[in-house]
């Protein structure tokens, strides 16, 4: 289906007491390659990322990353093995500065131990010197390297979206998922977070949830489409917009 | 300040405990045996009190049970005291120190799956039964009297070498006012380390939103359980003074009214700092005495004046709560913040508005009482 490099989903099924989120849902990520979820409210692409993400464990089905399966793993652990996630309510620390943020975000990059802290020994100064020249650079790369020092508290919403972002960037990851990244935003914002994926594939893969089809359409290699937590269809962005039965559970009359 | 200080941590820190130490030993050589007891219990609750400010202020996970860790550390270390010949003193606080790290860790993991009011309910049942061990093993442990204990000898060489540069000779009291704050100021400079680098950035991160930090690679629990056990190890270190100071170590000196008043005195400090933590050890010092003092002289019999404490600090905390909710540290903070937006010329109304507000945010989001609670 996709390359063995990438992640792949197989077989997952998720249930909540009586209730089916996910049915035996497959799907796979090849490295570079930005794969899309949509599908209408409550069709099961937040479970979908829960599951992704480690929050969530499959009743049934395998999670296989870089050609390793990944079994039982918390979310701390899965961003060790550089799978990042920004969540839709943002989830900044808000009452950290924005540089705060996003040094939070290099966690796993960090190289020194609690005692090298409490001593605030050379080590450590190297070594945050370090992370902070990283998260720096990722402010930098999404233009908000001017407001660093402040509390992200302080900040308007499109700011604080680019915050989540680089906080999540700030890993290195090579799975970025991206939970509604354009929501909230307006049209020439929206622009540049396609632009600004577009990039990013040059370094990782990325899945996309989003409502916003102009997104999605412009800047995803694959489509896959859920309702009531199963696939129903699945392909290229040209696919997708004809294929009749997301015509007619999802995009309806809209796209027509 | 950062060119006054440098730019690195520790060197920033060690200068500001130099001066600290200087101030001791002033304030400490200027003032007879009584104020010099007050202020060994005063370094004692600044210890316990900033290991609980950085716990609840830095990880949101709350302690009502940090009594019950002065307790152990009390008693590890009048136990230790009890033969003749005791160990060094900096041996038995360590001591003191290691064995309630130990007793933190064991509650650090329970507590570590618990949220808010459970947290909170826990560790005071905590506090409502570590008192009841030394009843139940009365014979080594005392009973309800407790423990004396008995200072050792002050080290000649650390007599010789104040009245080198005091010209004074060196009292009990005094001896145990200069262990004090010698512990306080290693204890603080160790603390403000942590809370400046990535580990005090873990538990903020944290204390402010679970799901987005561990997604950012931190181990949730780890992070809680490192942040009780260093909270506790302080408690227990204060707890060694503590015998020390009070020459024993009974259930009486941990009831849980310890436990709340070290709780309110870091509120009105200011939650999360270390400055706040001094602010309240002063106040649980020297409030009572005060205002018991005051009492007397407007004519109260003793036992009357002797009232006046609780109920004056219940006002202050209420006064505090009222007007300054992120403690007296965060309210000057807030206000300096509020000046200096003022002071600042050229800019309009609005802009100036919004700058002291993202100040106060700043600030006050830091050490914010309310924030101490994780919503569960």
């Amino acid at each position: 289906m996709a390359a063995e490099t990438g992640f792949e989903m197989s077989g997952v099924t998720v249930t909540f007491g009586g209730l089916v989120a996910l049915s035996d849902v497959s799907l796979a990520v090849g490295p570079n390659q930005v794969l899309g979820v949509i599908g209408p409210n409550g069709a099961g692409k937040t479970t979908l990322f829960n599951v992704a993400c480690g929050f969530v464990r499959p009743d049934e089905g395998r999670l296989r990353w870089r050609g390793t399966e990944l079994r039982a793993l918390r979310p701390h652990q899965l961003a060790g093995h550089g799978i990042a996630r920004t969540l839709q309510d943002l989830g900044l620390f808000d009452r950290m500065t924005v540089l705060e943020n996003v040094l939070v975000g290099a966690t796993r990059h960090a190289r020194t131990s609690f005692w090298s802290g409490l001593f605030a020994l050379p080590r450590h100064g190297r070594d945050e010197r370090a992370l902070t020249e990283r998260a720096m650079a990722m402010l930098d790369e999404l233009g908000i390297a001017d407001v660093a020092r402040r509390p992200v508290a302080s900040l308007p919403y499109p700011v604080r979206k680019r915050v989540a972002l680089a906080r999540a960037l700030a890993g290195d990851p090579d799975l970025l998922l991206l939970d509604e990244p354009a929501s909230g935003l307006s049209n020439d914002e929206m622009a540049e977070i396609g632009e600004l994926i577009g990039r990013l594939t040059a370094r990782m893969s990325v899945m996309l949830v989003e409502h916003h089809m102009d997104l999605v359409m412009s800047v995803c290699h694959d489509i896959v489409v859920l309702d009531f937590g199963k696939v129903i269809a699945r392909g290229g962005p040209d696919e997708i917009r004809e294929h009749p039965a997301v015509l007619d559970a999802y995009l309806g009359e809209d796209v027509g | 300040m950062d060119r006054l200080l440098g730019r690195s941590t520790l060197r920033r820190h060690l200068t500001l405990a130099v001066l600290g130490m200087l101030v001791v030993v002033v304030v400490l050589e200027s003032t007879g045996p009584f104020r010099n007891a007050q202020f060994a219990s005063m370094a004692y609750y600044g210890i316990a009190g900033a290991g609980l400010t950085i716990l609840i202020g830095l990880n949101g996970q709350i302690s009502l049970g940090h009594g019950a860790f002065m307790a152990i550390g009390a008693y590890t270390a009048a136990l230790m005291l009890q033969g003749g010949d005791p160990l060094p003193l900096p041996v038995i606080l360590l001591a003191a120190a290691l064995v309630t790290l130990v007793a933190g860790a064991v509650v650090g993991v329970a507590a570590a799956r618990l949220h808010g009011p459970y947290l909170a309910g826990a560790t005071l049942a905590l506090a409502v039964a570590v008192p009841g061990i030394p009843v139940y093993f009365s014979g080594t442990l005392g009973g309800e009297q407790g423990l004396n204990v008995r200072v050792p000898d002050i080290p000649p060489w650390f007599a010789d070498a104040v009245f080198f540069v005091t010209g004074q000779d060196m009292s009990r009291s005094r001896y145990l006012g200069y262990l004090g704050w010698f512990c306080l100021v290693v204890t603080f400079v160790l603390l403000a380390n942590l809370a400046r680098g990535r580990v005090g950035r873990t538990w903020r991160a944290v204390r402010d939103n679970e799901v987005a930090a561990e997604l950012a690679g931190i181990d949730l629990g780890r992070a809680r359980v490192l942040a009780f056990v260093v909270s506790a190890t302080c408690a227990g270190l204060a707890g060694g003074l503590l015998a020390l100071s009070a020459r024993i170590a009974a259930p009486s000196g941990f009831t849980l009214t310890l436990s709340l008043l070290l709780l309110s005195a870091i509120v009105l400090g200011g939650l999360g700092t270390l400055t706040g933590a001094l602010i309240g050890a002063a106040m649980l010092t020297f409030v009572p005495q005060l205002v018991t003092g005051l009492g007397q002289d407007l004519g109260l019999t003793d036992v009357r004046a002797a009232e006046l404490a609780p109920l004056t600090y219940g006002l202050v905390t209420m006064l505090v709560v009222l007007f300054a909710p992120a403690g007296i540290v965060g309210g000057i903070r807030a206000a300096a913040a509020r000046r200096r937006a003022v002071k600042t010329s050229g800019t309009s109304k609005e802009a100036r508005k919004d700058e002291a507000m993202d100040e106060i945010r700043g600030v006050t989001g830091d050490r914010h009482p309310g924030g101490g609670v994780r919503r569960g």
